[in-house]
């Protein structure tokens, strides 16, 4: 899950990591009242959208008076930022981050992920901020440096000052460096983040270490156990059908194409769409429904994939292993009873129970053409949609 | 034989009174599978299945002998059931159970460090050895004993092959599922190492999906040290990239972790990578043919 980047200082600030001051606004006289609240001689208007690239995109404005707070925040707020990360469509600006400059020195990256190589988590530095992490990785390997971390220590203060000192943070900082790098892998740590980055982390002229920004994302499977970050959630910034999906556990993602798909597994979902795509076709969305699925979640299912306009026909791929095929068949039968089904659907059915679910689809006296193999269904729907 | 198991594994189930664990005991029973005990806290003196009940995995152990268990224990408490059964030294612990937080998977990870189990999954349909036993939730009847190993990270993915395989008349040695999460017990290079060892497997199927650099690594592994012909297949090669795929571990961040990449690296250590997921069977066949095992691994 992501969150902005207000809500990601506010986390973050709890820990102890120096963020600049700041407050949101949800329009153009909150925004005024914010940087008057604050009482800098520079203050700083920040689309807030979960995309990155806002600053290229015309979303970051520094503001030397109230009155150009007042001309920024009514230019960004209601504009649709367009970056690399969102996309042609881009998002709107709905709030505002009102924050106060400062005089910056230099700009670093500090970032916490995860390793897979590992298993471990990574804190990676650079002297390259301001940039894009994956160019500096690309193009310089040899200025990101990495500290991998011990589950049951920390991130020790060695490796923190081994990191200071990688990328030159001048010696009189080093102690607040230290604190800084410390207190964001304990924020990572303690609220299941999957990223927290700081690009840049900034050195000012007052001789303070500032995380200018901060991108922290979630892992969705410690939700649970996270309340108050599940309420950070912003659902205007998620597609319509994937918060839907995300009420029934079902793991759903938009697509540009006409095919629906409902697929168990991940691993198969995709397979499914590189399938479609190889004999022609386009899917319309990736939806793995899981492998404790009821009828009623595929119901739901379906119900989803036929609110997406775009959608002309429906291949159902399961093979049954924890999930059951009569299950499937079931909430088929029901979803089309409930909705009506105007548009052709290719079913095929393998694995556990499988005789059982193609009796209550022959049974039923639906419209539903039967596929013997992936390949076969793929087919079979991409002529059906032509 | 076989690897991590065969008909004589002597296994717990943890978590065997939920729906989900009785359903897939009473399967795993049918198959032929050496289900001795299972583990669920106060349940102790029950049965299911005619199996007895424990309330912790040093009980189960100490009254059953079992060397293996396999955990359908809610993913909130999944970590510390694999702690448990690590902790009572058993030799394979299967876990089941998607949706556990990384974070106890690196604590898990980390705890499991120097300890003799071996940890498969978590998020994976478990190991089967065709006609001898089956640890996990995956459909027996479309196994057939044989001489291809599987290894894959995709459950219904390795179903998927499995069963063109079997269709096509060449059974398998025991097919291992790794999982979809980014920090798991056994990867594809330990699988394969003992695929490379086991005298019954002649060949073997791997299958990846996006995400990671699992794959990579594993074809750099199979180019310096495999005897044996590997094929391939990669999940996902249409997927867009900063979306998840469900699977946590399966996503595209950074320009890595692309199918392209993978294929690329996987050919060019002499795997041969199936073009779309219904060819994995006929990819594997035609890999026999190259290398004059079509006829050795031609089982029924």
């Amino acid at each position: 899950m992501n969150i902005h980047e207000y809500q990601g200082k506010q986390v973050l600030r709890e820990f102890g990591v120096n963020v600049p001051n700041g407050h949101v606004a949800y329009s153009v006289d909150e925004a005024v009242e914010a940087a008057e609240k604050l009482g800098s001689s520079v203050t700083v208007v920040k689309a807030q959208i979960h995309a990155g690239g806002r600053g290229k995109a015309g979303g970051v404005k520094v503001a030397k008076s109230l009155e150009e707070v007042r001309t920024y925040a009514d230019e960004i707020l209601g504009k649709t930022l367009v970056t690399h990360q969102n996309g042609p469509d881009g998002t709107e600006v709905k709030r505002l981050l009102i924050e106060e400059g400062c005089d910056i020195q230099k700009e670093y990256y500090v970032g916490v992920v995860l390793d897979r190589a590992t298993s471990r988590v990574v804190m990676m530095a650079s002297e390259e901020g301001g940039t894009e992490i994956e160019e500096v990785a690309e193009a310089t390997p040899e200025k990101i440096f990495k500290e991998v971390i011990d589950p049951v220590v920390g991130l020790s203060p060695y490796q923190a000052r081994r990191l200071a000192f990688n990328i030159n943070i001048p010696d009189e900082l080093l102690g607040k460096a230290v604190k800084f790098m410390t207190a964001l892998y304990d924020a990572f740590v303690a609220k299941d983040c999957s990223i927290a980055e700081i690009n840049p982390l900034v050195t000012t002229g007052d001789n303070e270490v500032l995380a200018l920004d901060a991108k922290l994302n979630f892992d969705d499977n410690a939700l649970y156990r996270q309340p108050e970050i599940a309420e950070l959630r912003d659902l205007g910034e998620e597609d319509e059908k994937e918060i839907q999906a995300s009420k029934y556990d079902l793991s759903y993602v938009s697509l540009d194409g006409n095919i629906g798909c409902m697929v168990n597994g991940a691993g198969l979902a995709m397979s499914t769409m590189d399938i479609i795509k190889h004999y022609g076709g386009d899917p319309a969305n990736f939806l793995d429904v899981g492998g404790g699925a009821t009828a009623e979640k595929v119901t739901e299912a379906f119900k989803i994939i036929l609110s997406d306009k775009n959608v002309k026909g429906i291949f159902v791929n399961i093979f049954g292993g924890i999930m059951k095929c009569d299950v499937i068949a079931e909430g088929v039968v029901e979803a089309t009873k409930q909705i009506g089904l105007t548009i052709p659907l290719v079913v095929r059915l393998e694995g556990t129970n499988v005789e059982r679910g193609k009796e209550i689809l022959d049974e039923s006296g639906l419209n539903i053409t039967s596929a013997t193999s992936m390949a076969d269904g793929a087919e079979k729907i991409v002529a059906a949609v032509k | 034989m076989s690897v991590y198991i065969n008909k004589d594994t002597k296994v717990i189930v943890q978590g065997i009174t939920g729906g989900t664990a009785r359903f897939h005991t009473k399967q795993m029973l049918e198959y032929g599978t050496k289900i001795v005990g299972g583990v669920t806290p106060k349940k102790a003196g029950t049965e299911v299945e005619g199996v007895p009940v424990f309330n912790t995995v040093d009980d189960a152990v100490k009254a059953t002998g079992a060397t293996a268990s396999v955990i359908y224990v809610p993913a909130p408490f999944a970590a510390d059931a694999i702690i448990e059964a690590t902790d009572a030294e058993l030799d394979l612990v299967i876990c089941i159970t998607e949706h556990i937080p990384v974070m106890d998977m690196v604590k898990v990870k980390r705890y499991m460090e120097g300890k003799k189990t071996r940890l498969v999954g978590p998020n994976c349909p478990g190991v089967i050895t065709a006609d001898e036993t089956k640890i996990g939730i995956m459909p027996g009847y479309i196994h057939k004993k044989g001489h291809i190993g599987v290894v894959s990270r995709s459950g219904t993915l390795t179903y998927e092959a499995v069963h063109q395989l079997s269709e096509a008349g060449y059974g398998q040695t025991t097919a291992v599922g790794i999982g979809g999460d980014p920090v798991n017990g056994t990867n594809f290079i330990d699988v394969l190492e003992e695929f490379n060892k086991d005298s019954e497997t002649e060949a073997v199927i791997m299958i990846g999906e996006i995400g990671g650099t699992a794959e990579e690594e594993a074809a750099e592994w199979v180019k310096a040290n495999m005897t044996k012909p590997v094929v391939g297949f990669i999940g996902g090669a249409t997927a867009p990239p900063g979306k998840r795929m469900g699977h946590a571990g399966a996503i595209i961040s950074g320009g890595k972790g692309t199918a392209d990449e993978k294929i690329r690296v996987m050919e060019s250590c002499g795997i041969k990578v199936a073009a779309t997921p219904s060819v994995m069977g006929e990819t594997m066949i035609e890999a026999l043919k190259e290398n004059g095992l079509e006829e050795k691994c031609k089982t029924h």
